[in-house]
């Protein structure tokens, strides 16, 4: 298991960055897309804006740009319902077969 | 370049049993051997697979179960278009002169490893199909206004044209109501709106110009040709845009020297009702705004200009065969041999293909 998958089972969302051109490299790779050069682990941002979503059962689910570069799909919890480009928050996040990521709205 | 084209084909019943994929390759093969005149094996160049499946060396296998000893063979796997770019790989080994025949058999069984694709960690705990399916169908609805019942078109349609598919895997038609309130997936898919995952198989076989009039007197060439990828991972994607087809389908318009306008009969990769909707726009055979009403007017009229065999929905998807059905439905469209599914007077035809959320498209251009 590489290290951004140890790091989200503790609870840690862990991107690659490279070392020489700065790129987020998205999905994580130890090897820059950009420059070839190597990659370094970050933090992710935590607060990202809702792209898309939609509702199965009575989940919400979506599209969630954390950066520029950087979309995930992701739980997306609150009291309201989603609107696009809403701001919303890492809540949680953790690895069980699948990366799993739950964001909660941030109301205005 | 060589002039390319197909010389035989043939193809299995799509169903839900789990069958050996050996025998299903096997099957759709043994059809190109029956149906395509002065075959032997010895003419036969090259063998190629098309399979998401995980079983080891079938190139190797087919051939020896067909008697056939080729100087080129191998598997090609490409997600949901491993068939059509299992056929460039033909075209390309014909076209350089390593071989002048080549047999391009695909395939899948239902429950086959290509439906998910595990290493897109950007698609979270959301990595079946349905949830990009869901995104590519909100993102449509916001920018259109598309509604339930111009999505439920596109399945009603393309039910409705599978059922005189003898090898389809629906032959039920559905109305739109039907499909309206068929089992909810997500708030934005109903089960109606999907393709069906199956098993199957389907085969043809490419010849350059000189060899194909032995086995032929009704050539169907391939005059364009483009693929394009994108990316592996889905959350790249513009939500508004195909953007791989678009590049693909530029790349294979410019080399066939066809305006969209020409095309007679298209098979299009509709995994989801929307994907039919999206793809009619981005490949040009309708302004963008105007895919639904282009599609509503081809059911109000039963002109089965798009999906003729009745799409993934109608038809079903077994991965690896996909593509080359689509390319054989619209050789026999450009054959005049498509029976009840005939499109008069087809001349040209495209085939649209696509990988993993579109990240990946390609495009092949067809004609008679």
């Amino acid at each position: 298991m590489n290290k951004f998958q140890n790091e989200l089972k503790g609870g840690n969302f862990v991107i690659s960055e490279c070392t020489s051109c700065n790129q987020v490299v998205w999905p994580p790779s130890n090897f820059c897309n950009i420059c070839h050069n190597n990659t370094i682990w970050r933090n992710a941002n935590n607060i990202g804006k809702i792209i898309e979503f939609s509702k199965k059962n009575n989940d919400y689910f979506g599209l969630i740009e954390i950066e520029q570069n950087l979309k995930v799909m992701g739980k997306i919890i609150g009291s309201e319902t989603p609107r696009i480009e809403q701001k919303v928050e890492l809540k949680n996040c953790s690895y069980n077969k699948t990366p799993e990521f739950i964001f909660e709205i941030i109301s205005n | 370049m060589k002039k390319i084209g197909i010389a035989g084909y043939g193809s299995t019943r799509f169903s839900k049993n789990d069958i050996p994929i050996e025998e299903l390759l096997l099957e759709s093969t043994k059809q190109v051997f029956q149906t395509t005149s002065n075959l032997s094996q010895d003419l036969i160049d090259g063998v190629l697979v098309s399979t998401n499946d995980n079983s080891k060396y079938l190139s190797a296998i087919l051939s020896e179960l067909t008697g056939i000893k080729p100087k080129i063979s191998h598997t090609i796997e490409h997600l949901c278009s491993s068939g059509t770019n299992a056929v460039i790989s033909a075209f390309s080994y014909i076209a350089s002169g390593l071989a002048d025949v080549i047999l391009v058999a695909g395939g899948d069984v239902i429950g086959n490893p290509g439906q998910v694709l595990e290493w897109d960690k950007s698609r979270g705990q959301f990595n079946h199909p349905i949830y990009w399916g869901s995104m590519f169908t909100k993102a449509h609805k916001r920018k259109f206004n598309t509604t339930e019942e111009e999505l439920a078109i596109v399945s009603a349609k393309n039910h409705k044209q599978a059922i005189d598919n003898p090898n389809s895997y629906s032959h039920k038609p559905y109305t739109i109501s039907q499909i309206m309130n068929s089992k909810i997936i997500t708030d934005d898919l109903r089960i109606l709106d999907c393709s069906y995952p199956c098993s199957g198989s389907a085969s043809i076989l490419l010849a350059s110009e000189d060899i194909l009039k032995k086995f032929t007197d009704t050539p169907v060439w391939i005059s364009g040709i483009g693929q394009k990828t994108n990316s592996a991972s889905f959350t790249k994607n513009d939500l508004s845009t195909l953007s791989s087809t678009v590049s693909a389908s530029d790349d294979a318009y410019t080399m066939s020297n066809t305006n969209p306008n020409e095309i007679d009969v298209a098979e299009i990769h509709d995994a989801f009702s929307v994907c039919e909707l999206m793809a009619v726009g981005d490949l040009g055979l309708t302004k963008k705004d105007k895919a639904s009403e282009f599609v509503r007017n081809l059911f109000n009229t039963e002109n089965r200009k798009i999906n003729p065999r009745g799409g993934l929905i109608g038809a079903g998807h077994p991965l690896g065969a996909t593509g080359i059905s689509q390319i054989i439905e619209i050789t026999q469209q450009l054959q005049n041999n498509a029976q009840k599914r005939q499109i008069p007077n087809a001349r040209k035809g495209l085939v649209h293909n696509m990988s993993a959320a579109a990240t990946s498209s390609t495009v092949l251009i067809l004609e008679s």
